[in-house]
């Protein structure tokens, strides 16, 4: 009997942590907006009085860095009355934290909220953020953000539908996944920058003959593989078909005719040797280090390796959207993280003009000469280099043809997982192009039939 | 006066005592019992975070018993358990039985390398192991050096090599910690047991069985405690070093918790997962302590 007075209060303890803990998950979180969602909108920042913003971003590394904050000076030198209060994250703790502080009762004014589902989508579910369409009027931000980029951050009222609906966020930077060539090595195999997708496959053989390694990818972080499947599924399934399947929305099938020849080319570029060998052992890093140092002839990337690789190969390197098998060109890409406004803010007219003003023509310009992609006005801007001018050129294009594809991980919470773990099994030949297919679309019809 | 009280202990009557212990319970019940509880609450619901959540029920549970990959990502800890437990006992009972007998000169100097991975943070040797498993990393490297090309390849990126190699470095990382826990234990027994086990004709490898291991059962205990919710637990090596890959081959619970609470916005089904890999530490714990209290009796 020696230990019942500890285990009575244990049984005490226990019995009050449960009273404690009574409420339902998510029940305390109070979600009225402050401000009214209609009404005139006041876009003179410096008529609103004095007014204190507190912003959350992760814009923490190198030109990031620097862009916001020449752009948060100007700001402040031009609306004196208002007062930033700027709070910096990386990205990992942006999004770890975001998510309670906006369920608090002091959230943020401004913040960059990532765009998939379990972010951005999870926070118009819950009415945590400002529809700025009122804004988007009157600011004009229609006329530059054509709708293949604002896409990107719009979902239904409900929070249910991606990729179309009202809009939630609006982006500083753009992003597009191409081809990065090694133009020294490609000349010196003799072979001429491919302009369609069957000189680009054409040109695997040549340099492979050659004893070139053709494309490099390190796949051991999972998400690397995603990016080439996504490449290579552009040119053989329509545009549209893909933003269904990538946007998680009703009525696409992953299992289709086009979709298979999609995953059975990676399956021959792994068999004839055009990838990494142990490509799911290299890591993301240390492979595009290699291409920098003069490993392989083609790397496919995003454009956000623009500055490290510009810097390291000089006019050696350039970049391309992926040749098109159709004559219309189709790229995965999207934008850099958006920036919202917390329905809770107090002032949210200020929020908007603050957004729009880190968004401005003028903005764009700052956003070029630190070695950043601009989202908008993209051909009228300057670029830092060579490569740099390519990449401009390349994105400008995509957006102008509406090349644009999502990231294929946005489709539903678990399709990072998912699509990483099933692509390390279809390179490694664990799993065949139709067990690949199989997994990927029963993730992709489990979620849509649930999501209602 | 005293004499009126003598049925109970000397001293202040017991309901003062747990006066004594309330601060210290309120902190525990603050900071251990209502996360715990908490934790089990929200595995009863579906719940994404941040909007209102659903009764689920057992769902959760049943989840982690039927899903394959959640399945599996247990077995993969089991696994671990065997590469952060067993080899390093084995292993730290020999070499620590050797430093013992041998008393060899500047045994401080050796203890000290033996136990040095423990005080590198597990990020440190995370990043570091995975550069030395690249596939032109230092141990293919070695391996060419050595003749055996056949063997060398990207460790984390194989299916079949990934987990144990893993494992491997959570052997490293354990070794010291069992070998020098066993060294203290060691360095208790009295020197008559030895004695009188040479007196009897005992050669070294039967004094090490009738003397050494039963005299460090409580040591073994320990260690044996400490490495194997540290191999239940794993997280931080999985996520540095391989994410769960090659496909899933290396996922572990942790991991899944994780993934499932801060990536995929799952919170009731990571909370699940995490409340069934508590039960499942608590036991193993339990049965170790329980084994070894026994015996010692």
């Amino acid at each position: 009997m020696r230990s019942r007075p500890t285990t009575l209060l244990a049984t005490a303890g226990l019995i009050g942590a449960v009273a404690l803990a009574a409420c339902t998950p998510g029940s305390n979180a109070d979600n009225k907006p402050a401000a009214s969602a209609t009404g005139q909108v006041t876009t003179d920042a410096s008529k609103l009085g004095t007014v204190t913003l507190t912003v959350w971003d992760q814009e923490v590394r190198g030109g990031q860095a620097d862009q916001i904050q020449e752009l948060n000076k100007e700001f402040q030198a031009k609306y004196p009355n208002i007062t930033l209060k700027r709070v910096t994250r990386s990205f990992d703790d942006l999004k770890t934290t975001l998510k309670l502080a906006l369920s608090g009762n002091q959230p943020p004014d401004v913040f960059q909220a990532n765009n998939g589902r379990p972010d951005m989508g999870s926070f118009v579910q819950a009415g945590q953020l400002v529809p700025l369409d009122r804004y988007a009027e009157a600011y004009k931000w229609t006329d530059r953000y054509p709708e293949a980029v604002r896409k990107y951050s719009s979902y239904s009222t409900d929070g249910k539908t991606f990729g179309t609906g009202t809009l939630y966020g609006l982006p500083q930077v753009g992003e597009v996944v191409g081809i990065y060539v090694n133009t020294a090595k490609l000349k010196a195999a003799g072979v001429n920058e491919p302009k369609t997708w069957a000189d680009f496959e054409a040109s695997l053989a040549t340099l492979k003959a050659k004893g070139e390694l053709p494309l490099v990818l390190g796949n051991l972080d999972k998400w690397p593989a995603i990016h080439v499947f996504g490449t290579v599924q552009a040119q053989n399934v329509q545009p549209d078909a893909i933003r269904t399947l990538g946007f998680g929305q009703k009525g696409g099938s992953w299992k289709t005719p086009e979709n298979a020849k999609a995953a059975q080319t990676l399956v021959d570029w792994v068999n004839k040797g055009y990838l990494s060998k142990d490509v799911n052992g290299q890591g993301y890093d240390p492979a595009w280090q290699a291409f920098s140092k003069g490993t392989g002839v083609y790397l496919i990337a995003g454009t956000w390796l623009q500055a490290d690789l510009g810097k390291a190969m000089g006019d050696k390197v350039t970049f391309m959207l992926p040749p098109s098998a159709s004559g219309t060109p189709a790229a995965t890409g999207g934008t850099g993280i958006p920036w919202a406004v917390s329905s809770k803010s107090k002032h949210p007219d200020a929020a908007a003009a603050y957004i729009n003003f880190i968004t401005s023509p003028n903005a764009m310009a700052v956003l070029a000469k630190n070695d950043n992609l601009p989202i908008a006005d993209t051909a009228e801007q300057e670029a830092t280099g060579p490569l740099g001018k390519a990449v401009f050129e390349a994105f400008g294009t995509a957006v102008q043809k509406n090349a644009l594809v999502p990231y294929l991980d946005y489709a539903t919470p678990t399709m990072a997982d998912t699509l990483g773990a099933s692509l390390q099994d279809l390179l490694a030949k664990k799993a065949t192009p139709e067990q690949f297919l199989d997994t990927v679309e029963k993730d992709y019809s489990g979620f849509v039939s649930s999501n209602g | 006066m005293a004499q009126r009280k003598s049925a109970g202990p000397p001293g202040e009557p017991r309901r003062v005592a747990y006066l004594y212990l309330l601060p210290a319970f309120l902190v525990y019940a603050a900071f251990l019992l209502y996360p715990l509880v908490r934790s089990i609450q929200i595995s009863l619901y579906d719940w994404n975070g941040n909007t209102l959540a659903t009764w689920a029920g057992l769902d959760n549970y049943a989840e982690v018993v039927t899903d394959p990959a959640l399945r599996s990502s247990f077995g993969h800890a089991l696994v671990l358990v065997f590469f952060y437990a067993v080899l390093p006992l084995v292993i730290g009972l020999g070499l620590a039985s050797i430093l013992n007998r041998a008393r060899v000169r500047g045994l401080a100097f050796f203890r000290t390398v033996i136990f040095l991975p423990q005080v590198v943070a597990m990020v440190v040797i995370g990043v570091a192991w995975r550069r030395m498993y690249a596939p032109d990393g230092s141990v293919n490297d070695l391996l060419r050096a050595v003749g055996l090309d056949s063997l060398a390849r990207g460790w984390l990126g194989d299916y079949a090599a990934a987990l144990p190699a893993v494992g491997f470095i959570g052997t490293w990382f354990e070794i010291g910690l069992v070998t020098v826990l066993l060294l203290a234990g060691m360095g208790q027994i009295s020197g008559e047991l030895y004695e009188a086990a040479r007196l009897d004709g005992a050669g070294p490898v039967r004094e090490f069985f009738a003397v050494t291991l039963p005299s460090v059962r409580g040591e073994m205990a320990v260690a044996l405690t400490l490495t194997v919710i540290a191999a239940l637990r794993t997280f931080d090596l999985v996520y540095i070093t391989t994410r769960g890959g090659p496909g899933l081959s290396t996922s572990v619970p942790s991991f899944e918790v994780y993934n499932r609470a801060f990536q995929q916005g799952r919170v009731g089904s990571a909370a699940a997962v995490a409340v069934v890999l508590t039960l499942i530490i608590f036991l193993i714990s339990v049965g170790i302590t329980r084994v070894a209290d026994r015996d010692s009796r």
